[in-house]
């Protein structure tokens, strides 16, 4: 178990449409990504970055080649095995993605339910304690519609934080924050991921949060052109 | 403090109810169209329940244990006639104590003060009978009054008679009224109310009856009232008197198969049970759409939040629970102001038709099944657009 990568793939390739508008967005890819590390994933549009990040992270059938998920194949698991898989998994988009007819509070919450563990005092004091990590102590109460972008997006990584997942995967989550938020943003999730040994895949533009990654991959027309 | 309640009896967050409660506006549009539906139920139900035990009034208040009746009966309303020599024969049978033949006529009368019109029942019964006629304490009464030529009793439920006639009887003692061109003397009163087809009724003689409709004989009655002697099985004597009459043109049957016989032919022959039906399917399908409406709507509107709550691990079934806790709270909280509205309207509708149109015992427990199919129906139908929530399109 120990042995295994966090993230493993081995010809890994994937299109989109079918007949004569098929196209190949993925082109045999192999990748390792041993536990522990923060990885970030860059390339222009279109090269496929995001359509790698979503075969990873479960949220889309492996078509050709495989993909282990610390140590379990994915290429051809039913979806009860994908769901399961998804429990270990954090998660934080592009934009926020709060339910906002939920606190900040209880969305958080709702990352600890998947687990059958939101109820009852312990979760509570669990969230309050995420949220105080992301500086929202003070605001568990309030709904998404009452915080700012930046609280927002914040909330968004305490509930990918809360289940304690092993891997934590991102997609451009400083794009909707200036600068400085997210400059906060990335060393949050860096001081947390540290201190868990949680393995980060994260997908982004943004050139100024490079300096936080252990290995940066670059993709270009569905190839890892350099690692 | 619901959502507190929720979270114990759900072991999770209740998102459903939470989504709802968010969105006033559209919570208050969905419980508005859920309270409609069951008021439109209730009413309907109101109106089909008055029908049908008014259409039996006359039957239940009738002291026997079994009725002659000619064998084509279906319905009083439409009752022909019978020979009397079929009481003689039904009397033959030994656990037969008395018979009573009874005539039935249907009176048009125009109030000459008011202008206002009635369909009264006409009931001509023996007003010497040593048996009780009638379970009405009221009516057994005043039948010896009934002696004396030309007199009669009056309900004075009525279907909006005029008041003074009723001060008149119950203060003078009296009031005459003219019934086919003849003077009736009315002097006494009962209480029991109109049908769907008549307004309400008058208990005269047999005699008086006679002279009310030239075209009867009292060799005809409509129906005769037998007595049975304590102890006798109903039915088992029914069967033999009915071996008693070979000619085929009558029958007798228990007091409770008579009014069996006529509810059935309310409920099957006439359109009562059709139309009210009719009404409540309406009602429901009304009720059916709005809710689906909101259910579907509020599914497309947090398509992407169930989308990111699939990507962390939810599974398909836990966006359906909240899809039913949404159904279900609709059903609850529509359901409730329905119930307490209908009251108030079936006061309402009673004062204003006559008809004794009341919430029955099992009729709120009937519309809430009713308003959980409906509402969990919806919710099944608006679930199919869970499987749009796809992660990938998070994207």
């Amino acid at each position: 178990m120990t042995t295994s990568p966090a993230i493993q793939t081995r010809n890994l390739s994937h299109h989109f449409g079918s007949g004569e508008t098929r196209l190949q967005v993925l082109h045999h890819l192999d990748l390792e990504i041993p536990k522990g590390q923060f990885v970030i994933l860059m390339g222009p549009s279109g090269s496929g970055k995001t359509t790698l990040l979503t075969l990873v992270g479960c949220l889309r059938s492996v078509q050709e080649g495989s993909v282990k998920l610390l140590g379990e194949e994915l290429s051809g698991a039913n979806e009860r095995t994908l769901m399961l898989m998804r429990r270990r998994l954090g998660f934080i988009f592009q934009a926020h993605n709060l339910h906002d007819s939920l606190t900040a509070m209880q969305n958080v919450r709702m990352g600890l339910d998947v687990h059958g563990k939101g109820h009852g005092p312990e979760a509570e004091a669990a969230c309050q304690h995420v949220l105080e990590l992301v500086g929202l102590g003070e605001r568990v109460d309030h709904y998404p519609s009452q915080l700012s972008g930046g609280q927002k997006q914040r909330v968004a990584v305490a509930r990918a934080l809360i289940g304690n997942p092993d891997i934590l995967f991102a997609d451009e989550p400083t794009a909707a924050l200036d600068k400085e938020m997210g400059q906060q943003v990335i060393e949050l999730i860096r001081e947390l991921a540290n201190q868990r040994q949680t393995t980060v895949f994260m997908v982004t533009h943004d050139h100024r949060i490079l300096d936080y990654a252990d290995r940066i991959i670059n993709m270009e027309d569905g190839r890892i052109v350099e690692s | 403090m619901i959502t507190n309640i929720l979270i114990r009896l759900l072991h999770r967050l209740p998102i459903g109810w939470l989504q709802l409660n968010h969105n006033r506006t559209r919570l208050i549009a969905a419980v508005g169209g859920v309270t409609f539906a069951n008021i439109l139920i209730f009413m309907q139900l109101g109106f089909m329940g008055a029908l049908f035990s008014t259409s039996v009034f006359t039957h239940k208040n009738l002291s026997t244990d079994l009725v002659l009746l000619p064998s084509n009966f279906l319905s009083l309303r439409e009752a022909t006639s019978f020979p009397r020599r079929r009481i003689y024969q039904a009397e033959s049978h030994p656990a037969v104590v008395s018979a009573d033949p009874i005539y039935i006529g249907q009176v048009f009368w125009t109030d000459p003060v008011g202008g206002d019109t009635a369909q009264f029942r006409v009931l001509g019964v023996p007003p010497d009978s040593p048996d009780p006629i009638f379970l009405n304490k009221t009516i057994q009464a005043e039948l010896p009054k009934l002696k004396q030529p030309d007199k009669a009793i009056l309900d004075i439920k009525t279907r909006q008679l005029n008041p003074d006639i009723t001060k008149a009887i119950l203060e003078k003692g009296s009031y005459d009224l003219e019934l086919n061109n003849l003077q009736f003397h009315f002097v006494g009163t009962f209480t029991q109310g109109g049908s769907f087809g008549d307004d309400g009724s008058i208990i005269v003689s047999t005699d008086a009856f006679m002279r009310l409709f030239r075209n009867r004989q009292p060799g005809t009655p409509t129906l005769a009232l037998i007595h049975l002697a304590p102890g006798s099985d109903a039915h088992k004597v029914a069967r033999e008197i009915n071996a008693l009459l070979p000619e085929g043109d009558t029958i007798a049957m228990t007091k409770q198969q008579f009014i069996d016989a006529e509810q059935n032919y309310q409920a099957q022959q006439t359109p009562i049970g059709f139309v009210f039906g009719f009404g409540v399917v309406m009602a429901f399908v009304v009720g059916l759409v709005i809710v689906y409406q909101v259910l579907t709507t509020d599914v497309q509107d947090h398509l992407a939040e169930y989308a990111t709550f699939k990507a962390i691990g939810y599974s398909q079934g836990f966006f359906r629970g909240i899809v039913f806790e949404e159904a279900l709270s609709l059903a609850i909280l529509g359901f409730v102001p329905g119930l307490v509205v209908s009251i108030f309207l079936y006061a309402f509708a009673s004062r204003a038709t006559g008809l004794p149109i009341e919430m029955q015992f099992g009729r709120p427990a009937f519309v809430f099944s009713l308003t959980l199919i409906m509402c969990v129906l919806s919710g099944l139908i608006a679930t199919n657009r869970l499987a749009h929530a796809d992660p990938a399109d998070l994207f």
